[in-house]
């Protein structure tokens, strides 16, 4: 089994005439890989008619219904994370409820409120509720504030993490941007914070760092918006890593932390 | 036959990066299925005088024969142009400059003079765009990446200059090749380790839109890890032609030993 807990679907409401393309092309290139589960979020229109890390409440509603079709459509192939934002609180524990009910296994938060803001907290409490993991945007090594979200860093996540210890964090795609060096340090002692390796990133010393980190249980494989990087991480990982370790990092893991029955079979 | 056009010997200054010994690179070579790797030496980029790393790199490609070195020339350092002969002696397939890295001009009169100067001897002329992304770099690493109008002021600085990019992606490789005449383009190649592959298909669309004969395999290693250059041609639809040009073919072209 190999699952991607960080994919993302586009849809006829985004900016991007080639939406469908795009899709199929990921499920294609997940076949190629051997992906048995996507595991995506769509962030509302992903900027189309409101800003992709800041999505409106109605951008929302429309992308994660996209995303709940998709899961009725490939039950054996893709599988939901519920796309909110904390600034409008009630709407998002209302959309959490909803879509969890509705089948979706995880909850993604992306840039929209600082990590660390209290506004996090109902849903985090919500998500301690249900079981359900929550995969959290990160901006790796966050210097400056730059346009268009209010991104995290590891620091402002590990506050989150501490108040919250019994929910799990995914530390999205430590290679998507910024210092990863300075993220994993900040959630080594953290153990719910689990370390997603997507992202186009493949520097040289990247994994073995993960792993010197966190160690191969708290590593989940992802791959975003580069698929190619993720199936070369896959590959490095070979010999790293025995074939029990590699499984641990490939689905394993994930099983553990996404709800009982996310997978098929688990 | 896989050539990569785009390897380092030697450590980096701004992080520690595992397996940059020239035995560490052939191991990973051996481990993705490289057959002979352009190798550079990396410390030397990062020196006042780049140039000083060549006598090293020239020596460990001879003691190698999967290795081919490309030596570091600076135009603004007087003698400059032995390196090009040096170069010439050893059987490099280039030669590179990074003038960002070095601090002049891209396309400043050292740079002019050394793309003449490398099309009269008939070395294509290597470059990165970038050797990190700009989003990680250690805060005291300030060097500029090389803004594809440089690239167009550069081909456009001589009839005979070949060139080779790496650590381009998808907007400048497009940005530079339909801005330039047809001939020009077909006198600058590039290494697809930046590209990006499905779900966006960068790579696929360039291969389309440009050709495949631009194209040539190059990994970054060991800053980046090599498995990621042959994953993403593993996920193109390539003719076996194709494929094999991208790996061995265009790299001969590009050096001028066709």
């Amino acid at each position: 089994m190999l699952i991607d807990v960080h994919a993302h679907f586009l849809h006829d409401r985004t900016a991007r005439a080639d939406w469908r393309e795009r899709n199929a092309s990921r499920m294609r290139a997940g076949e190629r890989i051997g992906i048995t589960t996507h595991v995506a979020s769509i962030l509302g229109s992903w900027g189309h008619a409101s800003p992709t890390y800041f999505p409106s409440p109605a951008d929302l509603v429309y992308g994660n219904d996209i995303m709940l079709g998709l899961q009725r459509q490939h039950p054996d192939r893709i599988r939901g994370y519920v796309a909110v934002n904390p600034n409008y609180a009630d709407h998002a524990l209302a959309e959490i409820d909803r879509c969890l009910g509705a089948g979706m296994i995880g909850i993604k938060l992306a840039a929209s409120r600082r990590a660390d803001d209290p506004l996090l907290d109902p849903i985090c409490r919500r998500a301690a509720a249900v079981g359900a993991p929550v995969l959290h945007h990160i901006w790796q090594h966050r210097r400056r504030d730059y346009p268009g979200q209010e991104a995290s860093d590891a620091v402002e996540l590990g506050r989150l993490a501490a108040r919250h210890p019994s929910v799990v964090f995914l530390l999205a795609h430590i290679g998507g941007g910024g210092d990863w060096l300075h993220s994993l340090p900040a959630v080594r002692e953290l153990a719910n914070v689990m370390i997603d390796l997507s992202g186009s990133g493949v520097d040289g010393g990247m994994l073995e760092a993960c792993l010197e980190s966190v160690g191969v249980e708290r590593l989940l494989w992802g791959a975003d918006l580069t698929l190619e990087t993720g199936w070369a991480k896959l590959r490095y990982l070979e010999h790293l890593l025995s074939p029990e370790e590699q499984e641990l990092v490939r689905w394993r893991n994930a099983a553990r932390i996404f709800p009982a029955g996310a997978f098929s079979p688990d | 036959m896989r050539i990569d056009v785009n390897a380092f010997l030697g450590a980096y200054p701004w992080r520690r990066v595992p397996g940059t010994s020239p035995s560490a690179v052939l191991a990973a070579m051996d481990r993705v299925g490289i057959d002979q790797a352009w190798v550079t030496h990396l410390p030397g980029l990062f020196w006042r005088d780049p140039t000083e790393g060549n006598s090293w790199l020239l020596e460990a490609a001879s003691r190698e024969p999967r290795f081919r070195p490309v030596p570091a020339v600076h135009p603004e350092l007087a003698g400059w142009q032995a390196v090009l002969s040096a170069a010439r002696s050893a059987g490099a397939p280039a030669v590179r400059c990074d003038p960002t890295f070095f601090g002049i001009s891209p396309v400043g009169v050292g740079m002019r003079a050394l793309a003449a100067a490398c099309a009269d001897a008939g070395l294509p002329l290597m470059l990165a765009v970038r050797l990190e992304d700009g989003r990680q770099r250690h805060p005291n690493d300030g060097a500029g990446e090389v803004p594809a109008a440089a690239v167009r002021t550069l081909i456009r600085s001589h009839p005979g200059l070949r060139l080779i990019v790496t650590h381009a992606d998808r907007p400048y490789v497009e940005e530079v090749h339909f801005g330039s005449t047809p001939a020009e383009a077909a006198r600058i190649w590039w290494d697809i380790c930046w590209i990006w592959g499905p779900p966006e298909d960068h790579l696929e669309t360039l291969v389309a839109t440009i050709g495949a004969a631009r194209f040539l395999f190059g990994t970054g290693q060991p800053l980046r890890i090599p498995e990621n250059a042959v994953a993403k041609l593993d996920l193109l639809d390539l003719s076996a032609e194709d494929r094999r040009a991208i790996e061995a073919g265009n790299a001969a072209a590009a050096s001028g030993r066709p």
